[in-house]
């Protein structure tokens, strides 16, 4: 009767221990952080005075896991990005022309001459001059195919070749489509997260939400506007043989040419050849530098066969020029001196400090593999998030007292008891928030309050019970014991039925929404684990050493 | 000295006035839907896209000022609405405004943020901004989607649940509690045009959580009481239930409610829809696990013959259900 397994209070008391010791931290927000954030340091090898003093902050044995802080508490922006993967698909087909044309063009004798058309991006389309030839072309376009490489799409080919009359249509395969999204997105995720770790953030988050978006949530940033400034350009390089310069900005470029704005000579335009001699995506390295006049310049190096093209090209060029082209505008356009074999260079062009080493960081991330469309974007002022911690504190603060003191009224002994669960319950929400390494947001704040009212729930329901079985059997401890057993199913079931709509809250909603699942769902569980086991055990110690006739509930 | 909201041995006739509890709820509910129809929701950006921007200013503000220099910069629709909330400072102004998504872009430029924070200062030099936030057209579509999504998923799951662990009798009365809530909600926030966002939808979500939690607390004891008397009509046995669980309930809701009215006075004015929803919830949650669900069940009836199913029939599956 009214017994508790001696291992199980050990056990009970184990995890309320643990409950407070977890929450422990976030009571020293601030010197845990900065403790945190050298132990960062160390561990990155980087070392000095400062981040020494700052690792003393926070004895190490204790835990230094925190709450973290969501955008709304912390301000920062976020942004909800739609990759074009479709932008790819024109790439591929553009750079499948070449061998088209050249499979094509050894059967010559059964199909005549070959021409591209015009057709929308993502389709090739290739007349032949000899119309009953058709068949031979199909075949020999369909040789090219190649087997798609991904689990779901094993055993297709990864083009589709039709045929309209003399005209071929050549065009990427779903499967294949499917497989070229997915690499893209991932690739576009890898670049996004290498721009904003080299813009230097806490903890910024990159995502991957359904098939072809990201979200990219990045506390501290200044504004949304910011942050597409670090993500947005699209920063492709290349190394451009210039064919000519003019200041009329309607001339024609002719064939295989292109015609690009320069940068810092107004009104110049260069009429640059199509085929650049070496991409961004050869570089290895770009650093901010100084050119020899002391201006600031960034200086880059190209892996093996870049250096190898490009040493190539300046010494077939001596004295010609050549451009430097970002994003179609042309950075410079300076004279080949002398061939340049060691695959580095400077690039130079009217920088300040800022802007070097902002193209520095971007030609080392790469270029974006596609176009983003930023469908959601937003901006949380740190103040505003200030004044919601400030808010939700003070709300939770002020609810806590009013829910005690109604219990205390209205339970005397026994809701000090229930009260006593409630903090520790609070404590424990908040230990599994920083454990889990859950992001606390202002409806996570409202969610904690709610829980606080609902929490007392299952004690109210075993003490509700208990009053009625005082009334039925005999002896408080028989009353005490029925109430628990008794108020067990209801108890189940009423926090079953609302874990439910926490979990589906959790997965269907985002951000704040989320981050108030997540404090509702860890809410419950704490909620009846300490209503379940923790009040008992306090009412079993208190009825053994007094051992009551009546109960006063 | 003991507070107790209610007395002992309660002895309320849940369904004396059933009639006019529940005529009042059909008619209610039938006032929602009109609401909902005529009136319509005032729909927050999450879901019909456009732009808010959060000024707060040391000056006064004045809402047709913003509103005028908003205006010329020719976006379309520009709704400004001042906020006004205890926990700000003495000299703190704050106001919202909002924009229609612009045509033939998803979230706003930049130009046009920056053109708007300009014209702002121009009219007010204190001003500053506190937040800016902007949907575009095609995540707002797919956000109303998983919204109406979420909401049914989380009423299906919880009925299946209670049809498991009950009857189903008792499943269709939940899930009339629940339409109810859900119902009244909608038209209260159509009536009064409060802003209908993402956040709404997870208040929506937790009043059907609460809604439940309270019914099924009644329905548990609705369960043992059937059992425990088998002659009791129907009626004597729900009302019987709604009495001995009656102080439950009211100590429940009221610590809730306790701990509610602490942040819809103290919580801030970001998240005073939220709270306000939730709170709202709960009062009708109360009232319909009460006065709805169990009108429900008595209209369905219940079987009660238990004990016949549990004669032995000789058959080794007689155990098994279905």
């Amino acid at each position: 009767m009214l017994h508790i397994a001696r291992y199980k209070q050990v056990l009970i008391l184990l995890a309320c221990l643990a409950g407070v010791l977890f929450t422990l931290p976030n009571f020293f927000y601030s010197r845990v952080e900065r403790h945190n954030d050298a132990i960062t340091a160390q561990e990155a090898g980087r070392t000095d005075a400062e981040i020494e003093a700052d690792a003393a902050l926070w004895p190490s044995f204790l835990p230094s896991a925190l709450v973290n802080l969501g955008l709304d508490l912390r301000g920062g922006a976020h942004l909800l990005a739609e990759v074009k993967v479709a932008d790819v698909y024109a790439t591929t087909m553009d750079a499948m022309w070449p061998e088209v044309r050249d499979v094509l063009a050894a059967e010559r004798d059964a199909i005549g001459f070959v021409t591209r058309e015009e057709a929308e991006p993502g389709l090739l389309k290739v007349r032949i001059s000899k119309a009953d030839g058709v068949e031979r072309a199909l075949e020999v376009v369909r040789g090219l195919a190649q087997p798609v490489v991904t689990l779901t799409g094993a055993g297709q080919s990864n083009i589709v070749v039709s045929a309209e009359g003399p005209v071929l249509t050549v065009q990427l395969s779903d499967a294949e489509k499917q497989a070229s999204d997915d690499r893209t997105v991932k690739q576009a995720l890898e670049i996004i997260r290498r721009r904003i770790d080299a813009a230097g953030t806490r903890e910024p988050a990159i995502q991957r939400v359904g098939d072809s978006r990201i979200l990219i949530q990045v506390p501290g940033a200044k504004s949304a506007q910011e942050l597409k400034g670090w993500i947005g350009t699209t920063a492709q390089l290349g190394f451009h043989g210039v064919v000519g310069r003019t200041t009329n900005a309607s001339t024609e470029p002719g064939a295989g040419n292109f015609l690009a704005a320069s940068v810092n000579e107004e009104g110049v335009y260069y009429v640059l050849e199509r085929t650049s001699v070496v991409t961004g995506e050869e570089l290895v390295d770009a650093q901010p530098s100084f050119d020899q006049n002391g201006q600031p310049a960034v200086s880059f190096r190209f892996n093996p066969a870049g250096a190898r093209k490009f040493g190539v090209y300046t010494s077939e060029n001596i004295g010609a020029p050549f451009a430097i082209v970002l994003d179609d505008e042309v950075i410079s356009a300076p004279t080949i001196q002398t061939a340049i074999t060691g695959g580095s260079g400077i690039i130079t062009g009217n920088f300040t400090i800022e802007e070097s080493t902002n193209l520095a960081v971007l030609l080392r991330a790469g270029a974006l593999p596609a176009g983003l469309d930023f469908l959601e974007e937003r901006t949380i002022g740190p103040e505003l998030g200030a004044d919601s911690i400030r808010a939700g504190q003070m709300a939770a603060l002020v609810g806590f007292i009013a829910v005690m003191a109604f219990m205390a009224l209205t339970y005397g002994w026994f809701g000090w008891i229930a009260n006593l669960a409630l903090i520790l319950n609070m404590t424990m929400i908040m230990g599994a928030l920083s454990l889990l390494g859950a992001t606390l947001t202002l409806p996570g704040i409202a969610g904690i309050v709610l829980t606080m009212g609902m929490a007392v729930d299952a004690n109210v329901l075993v003490f509700e019970r208990v009053r009625e079985e005082m009334k039925v059997v005999k002896g408080p401890a028989r009353a005490i014991e029925l109430g628990y057993d008794r108020a067990m199913s209801a108890i189940v079931d009423a926090n079953l039925t609302t874990i439910i709509t926490a979990a589906i809250l959790w997965f269907v909603g985002s951000g704040p929404v989320r981050g108030f699942a997540t404090t509702l769902g860890i809410g419950i569980v704490t909620s009846v684990f300490t209503a379940i086991f923790v009040t008992r055990l306090f009412i079993v110690w208190w009825f053994q050493r007094r051992r009551p006739k009546t109960l006063e509930i | 000295m003991r507070l107790r909201l209610i007395p002992d041995n309660t002895n309320i006739n849940f369904f004396g006035y059933a009639k006019v509890t529940f005529g009042g709820s059909i008619l209610l509910l039938i006032a929602s839907a009109v609401l909902f129809v005529v009136m319509g929701l005032n729909f927050g950006i999450d879901f019909r896209g456009g732009t808010t921007i959060r000024t707060d200013s040391t000056t006064e503000v004045d809402v047709g000022v913003y509103r005028a220099a908003v205006e010329e910069l020719g976006l379309g629709d520009v709704v400004v609405t001042q906020v006004f909330d205890p926990t700000f400072d003495a000299d703190q102004h704050v106001a919202m405004i909002r924009i229609q998504a612009q045509d033939g872009q998803e979230s706003i430029g930049e130009e046009t943020v920056a053109q708007i924070e300009a014209a702002l200062l121009a009219v007010d030099p204190a001003v500053t901004f506190a937040s800016v936030e902007s949907v575009g057209p095609k995540v707002s579509g797919e956000l109303i989607q998983t919204a109406v999504y979420a909401v049914l998923g989380a009423v299906a799951a919880i009925v299946l649940y209670i049809w498991v662990r009950f009857e189903w009798q008792f499943a269709l009365g939940a899930v009339v509690a629940l339409a109810h809530d859900v119902g009244l909600t909608i038209g209260l926030w159509a009536l009064f045009q409060i802003k209908f966002d993402l956040a709404t939808i997870a208040a929506l979500l937790t009043i059907v959580g609460y809604s439940i939690n309270d019914t099924v607390v009644v329905f548990d004891r609705a369960r043992e009481n059937l059992v425990k008397f088998k002659q009791m009509p129907l009626v004597d046995v729900l009302n019987l239930s709604a009495n001995e669980t009656l102080s439950r309930t009211m100590m429940t809701s009221g610590t809730t409610l306790i701990a509610l009215l602490a942040l819809l006075v103290l919580g801030g004015d970001v998240i005073r829809g939220f709270v306000f929803a939730i709170t709202w919830g709960i009062l009708v949650g109360t009232y319909s696990s009460i006065y709805i669900a169990k009108n429900i069940v008595l209209m369905l009836g219940v079987k009660r013959d238990w004990s016949k199913e549990k004669k032995p029939s000789g058959n080794q599956f007689m155990d098994i259900d279905a």
